[in-house]
């Protein structure tokens, strides 16, 4: 019932990409499509461009040849005021927050807002009150600055940041990482939960199988210089060794598991109780 | 509901009308964070006496986020405290949804810090900068000590010495700073040499501005200089180097693997900067005298010969010497410094950045506080 709901088609689109880095070739003549509304995860070995994809996607590097297309419009076509709209459209989280380290947490949400909308300021604050509560952020930690957080909290502080001006993206890098596994699993319930009430469309570079199968609705596997998507199903009738090695090993096949349980009800996890 | 963002004006509006005891509200537009501004106070009509229900229409609404439910909910809240009866009409599934997040997430928080009163505020920061420069005072002799005993230490065994490093830091720091200590000290002996004899024309004595030159540029330029320049160059970047390594924690790991990082660190770097001060001020001289000599050839008629005639009839050895000894001593004090402050860098990019001005603003302050003293010693002693 909302504006985001009249895009038509994939919300990103991209069409032979290709990156190098000098002779070294990351990705060639790579598609992809990225319907709205799905959680989709990327996921590759080590150098397979991952962090590269999602920094060409958000315009942070220029890809060496192909189109990238968001919301229907081609980023490298793009003038300077074309891009500052886009970049109000989707809100990125970085592997550690990337928060401000000279402003506090509140200021740190606040930052998006004062930029790039005319709201008074009492109701910013009362915004980045709201923020700080869906990124699950105790009320304390509206006025510490981002040292005197634990990085669980500097990744949900950035996520509020990130969400600030209510974006119809949200790209993440490796949310996961670095968490405890009960942070993580709560991290995780939290992006789905946000994904759900604010229909957003979520993309995340992610090394953690608990997440790809507790949230993801699709994975995109960067293999070959190209990426495959589909959800785990698809992927595992792929003959390809990488993705049976990724999904079939044991890190795959134990997280696979808890996935079934928890789907069973077999397991009670407090996973549930995070609002 | 059904508008596209794309096609007609979507800029949000309210309408506020009350009809006997009822006040009703209707919204339209896209009521979303980048397009709300001056129409969110129109929510806040305050109802006319006899009022008992309050009334919202969203259903002319065409895009909503968290702001618009927000503002709504808030809008509720509002009545609703005032014991009015409030009903919501024309919510979507996904509005309500919406709007009742935003109220699962109403958790104010607590209000910023008032800051303190300013004359108050002043009396704690002079009195945190007096506790901060005293310790700082005291760590750093403290650290002083610790290198003196280290350097000692590596002169019983010498090959505990990081014999690769020392000599990397000396071409960094002495080699590479060559063209920028001769280029500065070669101006400023044409600036000392065309000040002086400005003035020394008016006695006729503009033979004087050699003298003028040598002795200022042996016993002071030359030094002061470099060891401006080094401070700026080379102490800035010990403060850096270390800083980046103390925040990825290697200087952590140096000690878990049994790794002094005062030897491995601190006293290349110290070393590298004792060695190559003397060098570069012995430079530093030829170039500040060849800048007064250049300018006393091409300006003011004193030729090569007569210029270098009078230049050792003006000074003595020890003019040459007052400014390279003291070369090494300010080498160690702005290495001991860089290196300092460089390890007292806190885990945050920030803090290296500060860690840095302070090593330099310190260096310079050090060595321009025992250049002071140095010239009082020598004053006594009558050289």
């Amino acid at each position: 019932m909302n504006a985001r709901d009249q895009q038509n088609g994939p919300i990103i689109r991209i069409r032979g990409l290709c990156t190098r880095f000098g002779p070294q070739v990351i990705h060639e003549n790579l598609d992809l499509d990225i319907d709205p509304r799905r959680v989709v995860g990327i996921v590759g070995g080590s150098g397979s461009g991952k962090s590269v994809l999602l920094r060409e996607i958000v315009g942070l590097m220029r890809p060496a040849a192909g189109r990238i297309e968001v919301f229907g419009q081609d980023t490298c076509a793009l003038d300077d005021a074309g891009w500052r709209d886009l970049k109000r459209r989707w809100g990125l989280l970085f592997q550690d927050g990337a928060l401000f380290s000279s402003l506090t947490v509140a200021q740190n949400i606040e930052v998006p807002l004062k930029e790039h909308s005319q709201l008074s300021r009492a109701i910013r604050r009362d915004l980045v009150d709201i923020k700080i509560a869906l990124a699950g952020l105790p009320p304390e930690a509206a006025h510490k600055y981002p040292s005197e957080l634990s990085g669980g909290m500097r990744k949900r502080a950035g996520l509020a940041r990130a969400l600030s001006l209510d974006p119809e993206i949200l790209f993440l890098d490796e949310p996961t990482a670095g968490l405890d596994p009960i942070g993580a699993a709560r991290f995780d319930e939290l992006i789905g939960q946000l994904q759900r009430t604010l229909g957003l469309t979520v993309i995340m570079i992610t090394h953690d199988l608990d997440s790809l199968y507790a949230i993801c609705d699709q994975v995109a596997v960067l293999i070959g210089k190209r990426v495959k998507l589909g959800t785990i199903e698809d992927l595992l009738r792929e003959p390809d060794e990488w993705i049976q090695d990724y999904f079939l090993g044991p890190r795959g096949r134990a997280a696979a598991g808890t996935a079934k349980q928890i789907a069973n009800g077999h397991v009670t996890t407090d996973r549930a109780n995070t609002d | 509901m059904a508008m596209s963002q794309t096609t007609g004006d979507d800029t949000p509006w309210v309408e506020a009308r009350q009809e006997a005891d009822t006040l009703a509200f209707a919204l339209g537009g896209a009521w979303v964070t980048q397009r709300i501004g001056k129409q969110a106070a129109a929510l806040d009509t305050a109802p006319l006496p006899g009022a008992r229900r309050v009334s919202l229409d969203i259903a002319a609404v065409a895009a909503m986020d968290t702001a618009g439910a927000w503002l709504v909910y808030k809008t509720i809240k509002q009545f609703r405290a005032q014991g009015l009866e409030v009903e919501l009409v024309g919510a979507g599934k996904a509005t309500a949804g919406l709007i009742e997040t935003v109220a699962k997430s109403d958790i104010p928080c607590p209000p910023q810090p008032e800051p303190e009163n300013p004359l108050i505020a002043i009396l704690l920061r002079v009195g945190a900068s007096t506790v901060f420069i005293c310790r700082e005072g005291r760590d750093l002799t403290n650290f002083l000590g610790h290198t003196v005993s280290v350097l000692f230490r590596l002169a019983v065994k010498p090959w505990r010495l990081r014999w690769t490093a020392w000599f990397s830091h000396m071409e960094q720091s002495g080699l590479n700073a060559m063209p920028i200590v001769g280029l500065i000290s070669f101006l400023i002996g044409v600036v000392l040499a065309y000040q002086g004899a400005d003035q020394l024309a008016r006695f006729g004595a503009q033979i004087f501005t050699v003298n003028l030159v040598a002795v200022g540029v042996l016993r002071e330029m030359g030094i002061l200089l470099t060891a401006i320049m080094v401070a700026g160059r080379s102490g800035s970047a010990f403060t850096a180097q270390i800083g980046t390594m103390t925040v990825n924690e290697e200087v952590d790991a140096m000690r878990a693997i049994g790794l002094d990082p005062m030897e491995v660190l601190v006293a290349p770097r110290v070393l590298a900067l004792i060695v190559v001060m003397p060098l570069l001020t012995f430079y530093a001289d030829i170039m500040g005298l060849l800048g007064g000599a250049v300018m006393a050839t091409a300006v003011l008629d004193i030729s090569f010969v007569r210029f270098t005639r009078q230049l050792s009839e003006a000074v003595t050895m020890w003019s040459f010497w007052v400014g390279i000894l003291k070369a090494p001593i300010f080498g160690f004090i702005i290495g001991l410094v860089g290196c300092y402050e460089g390890l007292k860098v806190s885990r945050s990019a920030e803090s290296v950045g500060q860690q840095t001005t302070r090593a330099v603003v310190e260096a310079v302050f050090l060595v321009i506080v025992i250049d002071a003293m140095f010239s009082i010693m020598f004053s006594y002693l009558k050289i």
